[in-house]
This record gives structure tokens, C-alpha cells and sequence, in this order.
């Protein structure tokens, strides 16, 4: 099979997974909860509002027809209406979610960078003391509370040392640019908005490391596992054989090799790094879906929180269907199978 | 009848395989801080009655937020309550909660990877199908949704938590299923007639059993984690139970002057899950190199 | 004297202990020669193969002897001098044919990669002189084997892509350790023709690794036996056939089924190798030797000349 062939089919595929994310999402909005309206509508509605709404929302017809409904719903791009900002869901959503994007992206970065290096070096010093000691860094990332990290360096490297910039994408006395992408970074650099491109980069640093640190390590720990077993591969002695520097035997021959299972991990990292950023966007007052579902989940905002779970699961799936077309570009094997 | 399991555990404890496991053990300095973190863990836990003589949920305002002392070693809360306490009996909850949702998806999950594995055609299709649908979902994201749908508490996070992680066990066990379905010594177990839950158990069974251990540990760790998540956010246990995800966020709003009411239920949480994931990585490490004999 | 290697010791550090793979080697190889180098899974063939080049593992370690290449050690050589010979002047061949090429690479930029490392030429003239190997080596459409991966070649076409990478430079040595075992035997006759010419055209010296005799006595001009990480006879491939001096030799060449003769039964040595971990004292063939005498089970015997052999037996002084 050629390369358009696994692209077509792995859209495909794609399109059966947004089925299922569906899926999952109708169960445990309309299945799980004991009483689904009265979760829609909060504790404060009355049992007469409660009732009429559910026979004015189809609530009391059979679960299949409910589902259907919830397709078509769907597909118009209804989720609801937010009780807390009184808009509709999808609008609040798309409003947050670019905010989200760019974080979610830069700590995706930042976590490469930091753990691809260190898989390489724990697995050329193999049982040596580098090799320990990214373990470790890694093992401690990996077992961190992204929200008490976040929490902590905010508070040491910027209330107590003033290093880092507070709470927020920009500085206050700096104003937005125009709203293109809504990645605030890329918007400036648009907009040639110098200032703002530097001043939101360095308000970007804190988080993005925070998330970042928190996915090296499962980068660490596959970046070296792979290269540990291509290492000892045939092909590798055969490279040594021909008289080829052990530098170039490791980045032209290993590292090639030891990059594909690794890419995969990175995709299913943009999923932690979804979940991380949940987690810390409150703390660094990022206004992100992060920021959005955890004021969601306080005020019992339960059509915002589907909302936001499904667009979670949407670009996860977006991100692991990138990876995968990647996939396809570094092994032949895949390709010419 | 314990004749018999003393004997055989007696055998094992003199056996080469023992000593070699104990010297794999005895050298990997991680691994023994990891038992070393996870036992005092279970220790705690087990003694926070005679370990935090201060009661954690019982509140004075005249005490409120006092720095760590001698008295209270963690400093107290904005509610007054001795944090030190409420750290140790978390202990409790967050072991609880991670033992019940693990032994609850381990054991579900394992077995049915296993059937869908062994037994393959619909079945296996089908239970595919499901986890692939679970999976798609980042974990943390799908618990939080099925928590704010099942609403906050104890049990119902219990539930959140074991009715996302099921489908991770399940696709594990089925992988190693279907290696060893196609090894010869199954085949020719058939071939002497051994019925289906036989070869299930005897052969099946033990081979799968490693990496779902492994997996199993490390969960420990995560379960940890993701029940702190959840207090964090207002989903999981409510207080005034101390959980420590929950004390990290009420002590957010005194983060600029008193530091201590996040710090150290946060170190906590760090730890725990450290000692789970060390643990689980030496076992890891400690198992692939048997096998590789 | 191409190379030879004196005392060559190879130990191997596992978590049961320090396991001697290599205990003792002298080999001795002159230009144009080919050895087959015959012994069992475990003997230590392979791994003093791979010493010659210093390609061995992390866990193992030579601890003793010297290899001496064209006048030098190589064991004491800094690395990028070994670099200058690997590929150049010795080259290896491995078992698995399509496990020795790197996946992601077209077959085709790997060997040139071997061009391109010791001389200075460019890309598309090191092409030329591939697609040249490939037509040596009798591959049919050089230019689409070129541009292949891997794992969309036969074995057979793997392993001739293999040999011309190993052949590429006309090295003076060549060690190949069992090239045909994972081939089909239909496919092996052709690669061993193969071989054999283009060494003979090349003038190459090889030294041939093989558990299997008849392999050995195929190609090689001396058959060197190896067992439990000792060379226990060495002498001219006929010799070895007419006149095995060393029981375990003789026990080999029994084991080889002869369609000539019948036989009611195949025959095997008793008992199996020793555990390299604890080495038995003695000749550590001793346990499984009919010939055992009351010596043998106290002092190692040395690889001593006898006639045209050399042997390490107490059989014979």
C-alpha cells in the first residue's frame, strides 16, 4: 500500500473515532447521570422547570431517539447553552480553545526538546551516572502534580524572585492584537507587533515548562527504550563495520530508526498536555478551555463540560491523526508493506 | 492447608531465582527507595491514628494559618486545622481510593482482554471497538467528565476513575493473550484435549499476568494522581475529608504569605506517586531482564 | 602473515557472573588464505570474529591477547585508526542478510555510504560504482534494488547487497560469520557460488565462520576447530577430513550423515558444552571425550604441531 492509500485510509479511520467520541460522549451525558436535566439545569430549578424542560428537549423519548436527536444537534453545531455566560457552548468554545492551542503547542515543544536530548543520553550512557539521573528527572516529572508544580514555580520565580511574569498572556499595560488566530504569539508576529510577540512569549515561558516537564517524561523514556533496542541491532554493527563514527552511527543510523515509536508517544503526549493544561491554566489565569471547564465544573455547568470534553477529544484525535500520517513518512515499512 | 503454602514459600525463598530477584533488587537503589516510599505510604496510612495525634477535620479559627512549629509541624490551615494531620490522613484516602479503582480496572480489564484475546473473533472485535472509544479520550479528561456527570463524593470519583481505566488493562492483556495463543505449548495443550479454562488459567494466565503487574503498580501511582486532579478541581471528594488534591486548592488563595498550606499535601501527592513509580519501574526492569535469561 | 592472533582471551559480564566466551585463541592467517573457522553454537567463533574488528558489546571485554593486522595491534589502535580499517581493509558479514541493512535506508545509499566514508567522491559517483557491485554480484534491475528498502528484497538478493557492501573496497580481509545459515538451501548453493568467486576475483583472505563442516570444507583452504572458547586443532581442509587428530574433530566429522553410507543411527557426541560461568579444570573437553586420560582432567593442553596439524590434545604429547 502507497503512501496516499494509509493517508486515505487512516482519514477513514478517523471518521469511525469521531463516531465513537460521539458515542461516548451521548453515554455519559445522557446515560450516566441519574437525572440528566437536572444536571443541565443545577440544583437551584425547580422539579416543574426540570420536568417541562425535559419534555421540551426530548429527554423522555427512548435512548436510540435521543441519540439520533444528539447527532443532528451536533451537526449544527448546537451544544447547548452555557448556564454560567449565558452563551451558547460553542461559542464560548471557540473563543477559548485557540488560547489553549498555544500553550498546549509550546509545551509540546518544549517537552521535545527536553526529552528527546535526555532519552539520547540515557541510552548512549547506559547504567552510567547521566543515565540515572535523567531516570530520575524523568521518573519525578512524570509522577508530579502538574497543578502544584505550576503553583509553586509561580509563586517562587515570580512572587518571590520576580524572574517569570505573573498570571495571564500579556503584560496589562500591553493591549491584544488584533484577533487573527487568537494565538496571541502568532497574531503579533502578524500584526508586527514586536512588543507583544516577545512580551507574550516570555509570559508563555512558566506554563509551557511546567506542562512541558510534566510530558518529557514519557519522551525520555521511550526515546530511550527505542534507541537502547535499535542499539542493538544487526544493522548497527554492520554501520560500526564499515568504519562509520559512532556519532554518525547513532544520529544518521539509530536515531532514525529509534524516532518512529517515538513519534507515536508524542501524539498520545498532546493528550497529557491537553489534560495538564486543564489543570494549570486557573493557576497561571491562562483564558483557555482549561480555565473554561474548571469553571464549568464549580458552578455545575454541565452542558460546557461535554462541550469541552468533546473538543478535547476532537483535537486529540486531530494530533494523534497527524502523528500517524508522519508515521508513514519515516517507516517505509508501512508503506511499501 | 498453610502447611503446604509455608512449605512452598520456604522453598521459593531458598530457590536461585529468589536470590537473584533480591540482588536485582538490592542493586537498583531506585527500586528500594520506591518500596521504601511505598511501604512508609502503606504505613501511614495504616498508623495515622497514633502517627497524627491532632484530629483533621476538627477546626479552630484561633489557630488559623500558623506557620510550621514544633506543634504543628506542617503549619495550620485557614480553618485552623493541623495540616501535618490532615497530610498523614490523607494517606488514607488516597491509598484507599487507588487500591479500590486499580483492584476494581485490573481485575475487570484483565479479564476481559483476556477472553476477547483468547477467544478473538466478535467478541474481540467488539471489545476493540469499545476501548478504542475510551481511548480516544485523553484519561483524565474522560474522569472528568464521568465525574461532573456522576456528581462529586468519594464513591462516585471511585467509579469515574475504574470506568476509564478498565479498557487499559483490557488491551494489554489481550495483546499478550494473543502472543501466547499462537505459542506451540498452547496449541499442543489443545492437542491433548486440555478444555478452554484450563489452558486459560495454566498457560494464559501466567504469561499475561508480568506486564499487567507492572502496569498495575504504576497505575497505583497514577490513581494517586488523578484522584488529586479531581480534588483539585472541585470534582472528586469534597471537604472537609482531607484529600490531598483538595488541600493543594483550598490553600491557593494563601500561596503569596502562607506557602505551606499547598506545599506540602502537594509533596505528598508527589511523593506517593514517586515511590509507585519507582516501585513499578524496577519491577519492570527487574522482570525483563529474567526473561531475557 | 595477514593476521594473526595470540592468546586472544574474551570475557563476557552477566548477572550471574563473568562468563569466559573467548579462552585462550591463536589463529594464524596468510594472505590469500581462507579459514573456515567451525565450531558450536557457544564456542566462541563469532565473538572472536567480531573481536578482530572491536565490535563486541558493552558487557564484554577483552581481557588479554593480541591481534596483529599487517604488522599492527590492532587491539591497541586509537579509534580512528580502527575507523580507517573497518570497512577498508576488514570487512564483516553477518547471519541475517536483511537484518544487517538498516530499515528506513534505501539498500542502495548504504552501500554507497561504505564509498563515500573512505573515499572522497560524490554522491552520484558513488552511485556508479554500486550499481557496478550490484552488477558483480549478479543482481538482476541494479537501478530499482537501488532505490529498495529492505524488507522488500529476498533473502538471497539481501544478502548479495550485503556482500557488495562488504566487498566494496576490495578489502584484504574478510570475515563472514555463517552467511548462509538463514537462507533456503537452494538459495545458499547460489550465494556459496557467489562467494566464492568474487573472493577468488578479489583476492580476498576470509576467515569463514560456520558451525557447519561441510560448509567449511567447501570454501576454505584450512579449517580451524573451535570448542568451548578454545582452537583444539587447525590444519589444510583435507588433512582435517583424512586424518582428524582431535576427538572432538573426530566426533564432528561422525556426526555428518553420509548418504553413502548406511547408517541405522545418527550419530552425537554425548553430554553438551560446558558452563563457561565455572569452567571445569582440565581440558574441558575431558567430560565428553572417549579418549579421556587421567591428565586431561588437570591441565589444559596447548595447540602443539603435529605433522601437518596442530592440535591441543594430550593424545599427542
Amino acid at each position: 500500500m502507497d503512501l496516499r492509500t494509509y493517508v486515505i485510509r487512516r482519514f477513514i479511520l478517523m471518521i469511525f473515532v469521531l463516531f465513537g467520541i460521539v458515542v461516548i460522549t451521548f453515554v455519559i451525558s445522557h446515560v450516566i447521570p441519574a437525572d440528566p436535566i437536572g444536571a443541565i439545569l443545577g440544583p437551584q430549578a425547580s422539579p416543574e422547570l426540570v420536568e417541562k424542560i425535559r419534555r421540551e428537549w426530548g429527554f423522555d423519548k427512548p435512548l436510540h431517539e435521543q441519540f439520533v436527536d444528539y447527532i443532528f444537534k451536533l451537526m449544527k453545531g448546537d451544544l447547548g447553552k452555557s448556564i454560567r455566560t449565558n452563551n451558547p457552548v460553542v461559542e464560548d468554545l471557540l473563543y477559548f480553545f485557540p488560547a489553549t492551542i498555544e500553550l498546549a503547542t509550546s509545551a509540546m515543544i518544549v517537552a521535545i526538546a527536553i526529552g528527546i536530548p535526555l532519552g539520547i543520553i540515557s541510552a548512549v550512557k547506559k547504567d552510567k551516572w547521566p543515565d540515572h539521573i535523567s531516570r530520575i528527572f524523568a521518573l519525578v516529572g512524570v509522577s508530579m502534580p502538574v497543578f502544584w508544580l505550576g503553583l509553586i514555580l509561580l509563586f517562587v520565580l515570580y512572587y518571590k524572585l520576580g524572574i517569570f511574569p505573573g498570571p495571564g498572556r500579556l503584560d496589562p499595560g500591553i493591549p491584544e492584537p488584533p484577533r487573527i488566530t487568537g494565538l496571541i504569539t502568532i497574531d503579533s508576529l502578524i500584526s508586527g507587533n514586536f512588543k507583544a510577540l516577545l512580551n507574550s512569549l516570555w509570559h508563555l515561558a512558566l506554563p509551557s515548562f511546567v506542562l512541558g516537564y510534566y510530558a518529557s517524561a514519557s519522551i525520555t523514556r521511550i526515546t530511550r527504550t527505542a534507541l537502547l533496542e535499535v542499539l542493538n541491532q544487526d544493522y548497527i554493527k554492520t554501520a560500526r563495520s564499515k568504519g562509520l563514527a559512532e556519532r554518525v552511527v547513532l544520529f544518521r543510523h539509530a536515531l532514525r530508526n529509534a524516532l518512529i515509536p517515538t513519534t507515536t508517544v508524542i501524539g498520545m503526549t498532546y493528550g497529557s498536555l491537553l489534560e495538564g493544561a486543564v489543570l494549570t491554566e486557573t493557576i497561571f489565569a491562562w483564558p483557555g478551555l482549561g480555565r473554561y471547564s474548571t469553571g464549568a465544573f464549580l458552578s455545575v455547568d454541565f452542558l460546557a463540560v461535554m462541550g469541552t470534553t468533546l473538543l478535547i477529544a476532537l483535537i486529540y484525535s486531530l494530533a494523534n491523526l497527524i502523528v500517524d500520517i508522519l508515521y508513514a513518512f519515516l517507516d517505509p515499512r508501512i508503506r511499501y508493506a | 492447608m498453610h502447611e503446604v503454602i509455608t512449605l512452598a514459600l520456604m522453598d521459593y525463598l531458598k530457590s536461585e531465582d529468589f536470590r537473584i530477584t533480591l540482588y536485582l533488587v538490592r542493586k537498583s537503589p531506585l527500586t528500594m527507595l520506591g518500596m521504601t516510599l511505598t511501604i512508609s505510604l502503606i504505613l501511614f496510612a495504616i498508623l495515622a491514628p497514633y502517627i497524627a495525634k491532632q484530629d483533621p477535620i476538627e477546626q479552630d479559627p484561633s489557630k488559623r494559618l500558623l506557620p510550621p512549629s514544633p506543634e504543628h509541624p506542617f503549619g495550620t490551615d485557614q480553618l485552623g486545622r493541623d495540616i501535618f494531620s490532615r497530610v498523614i490522613w490523607g494517606s488514607r484516602i488516597s491509598l484507599t481510593i487507588a487500591v479500590i479503582v486499580v483492584a476494581i480496572s485490573f481485575s475487570t480489564g484483565t479479564v476481559l482482554g483476556i477472553v476477547a484475546g483468547y477467544f478473538g473473533g466478535k467478541v474481540d472485535e467488539l471489545l476493540m471497538r469499545i476501548t478504542d472509544m475510551f481511548m480516544a479520550f485523553p484519561r483524565l479528561i474522560l474522569a472528568m467528565a464521568v465525574a461532573a456527570a456522576l456528581g462529586p463524593g468519594i464513591f462516585n470519583t471511585v467509579i469515574a476513575m475504574a470506568f476509564v481505566s478498565w479498557v487499559y488493562y483490557a488491551r494489554l492483556s489481550r495483546a499478550s493473550t494473543l502472543q501466547v495463543r499462537e505459542e506451540m505449548f498452547v496449541e499442543a495443550a489443545r492437542a491433548i484435549g486440555a478444555s478452554n479454562l484450563r489452558i486459560l488459567f495454566k498457560h494464559i494466565l501466567p504469561v499475561t499476568i508480568s506486564p499487567v503487574i507492572v502496569q498495575a503498580t504504576l497505575d497505583m501511582g497514577g490513581a494517586i494522581l488523578t484522584a488529586a486532579a479531581l480534588g483539585f478541581l472541585g470534582l472528586g471528594v469534597q471537604p472537609p475529608t482531607p484529600e490531598w488534591g483538595v488541600m493543594v486548592s483550598e490553600g491557593r488563595r494563601f500561596i503569596t504569605e502562607q506557602w505551606w498550606v499547598s506545599t506540602f499535601p502537594g509533596f505528598a501527592i508527589l511523593l506517593a506517586t514517586l515511590g509507585f513509580n519507582l516501585l513499578g519501574d524496577g519491577i519492570n526492569d527487574i522482570l525483563n531482564v529474567r526473561s531475557r535469561r | 602473515m595477514l593476521l594473526e592472533i595470540r592468546d586472544l582471551k574474551v570475557i563476557f559480564h552477566t548477572i550471574r557472573g563473568m562468563v569466559r566466551a573467548v579462552n585462550g585463541v591463536d589463529l594464524m592467517l596468510n594472505q590469500g588464505e581462507i579459514i573456515g573457522l567451525v565450531g558450536e553454537t557457544g564456542s566462541g567463533k563469532t565473538v572472536t570474529g567480531l573481536s578482530i574488528l572491536r565490535l563486541l558489546d558493552q558487557n564484554a571485554e577483552i581481557i588479554d591477547g593480541k591481534i596483529i593486522f599487517d604488522g599492527r595491534d590492532l587491539l591497541k589502535l586509537p579509534m580512528n585508526e580502527m575507523l580507517k580499517i573497518r570497512g577498508k581493509e576488514i570487512s564483516m558479514i553477518f547471519q541475517e542478510p536483511k537484518a544487517a541493512l538498516n530499515p528506513v535506508i534505501p539498500v542502495g545509499d548504504q552501500v554507497a555510504e561504505s564509498f563515500m566514508v573512505h573515499e572522497r567522491i560524490t554522491k552520484s559517483e558513488a552511485k556508479k560504482r554500486v550499481i557496478e557491485m550490484f552488477n558483480r554480484v549478479e543482481l538482476p534491475d541494479p537501478e530499482r534494488i537501488y532505490k529498495s528498502y529492505p524488507h522488500e528484497l529476498s533473502g538471497g538478493m539481501a544478502q548479495r547487497v550485503v556482500i557488495s557492501m562488504a566487498l566494496a573496497l576490495r578489502p584484504k580481509l574478510l570475515i563472514a560469520d555463517e552467511p548462509t545459515s538463514a537462507l533456503d538451501v537452494t538459495i545458499q548453493a547460489q550465494i556459496m557460488d557467489l562467494f566464492k568467486e568474487l573472493v577468488r576475483q578479489f583476492k580476498t583472505s576470509v576467515i569463514y565462520i560456520t558451525h557447519d563442516m561441510a560448509l567449511a570444507a567447501e570454501i576454505s583452504d584450512k579449517i580451524a576447530v573451535m570448542y568451548a572458547g578454545r582452537i583444539v586443532e587447525v590444519a589444510k581442509t583435507e588433512e582435517i577430513f583424512e586424518e582428524p587428530l582431535h576427538p572432538y574433530t573426530r566426533g564432528l566429522l561422525r556426526s555428518i550423515p553420509d548418504v553413502k553410507r548406511r547408517m541405522k543411527t545418527l550419530f552425537s557426541m554425548p553430554g553438551e558444552i560446558p558452563s563457561m560461568l565455572n569452567p571445569p579444570p582440565g581440558c574441558l573437553f575431558h567430560p565428553r571425550c572417549p579418549d579421556k586420560m587421567e591428565i586431561c582432567e588437570r591441565k589444559v593442553p596447548i595447540l602443539k604441531k603435529v605433522d601437518e596439524h596442530e592440535v591441543a590434545c594430550f593424545l599427542y604429547g
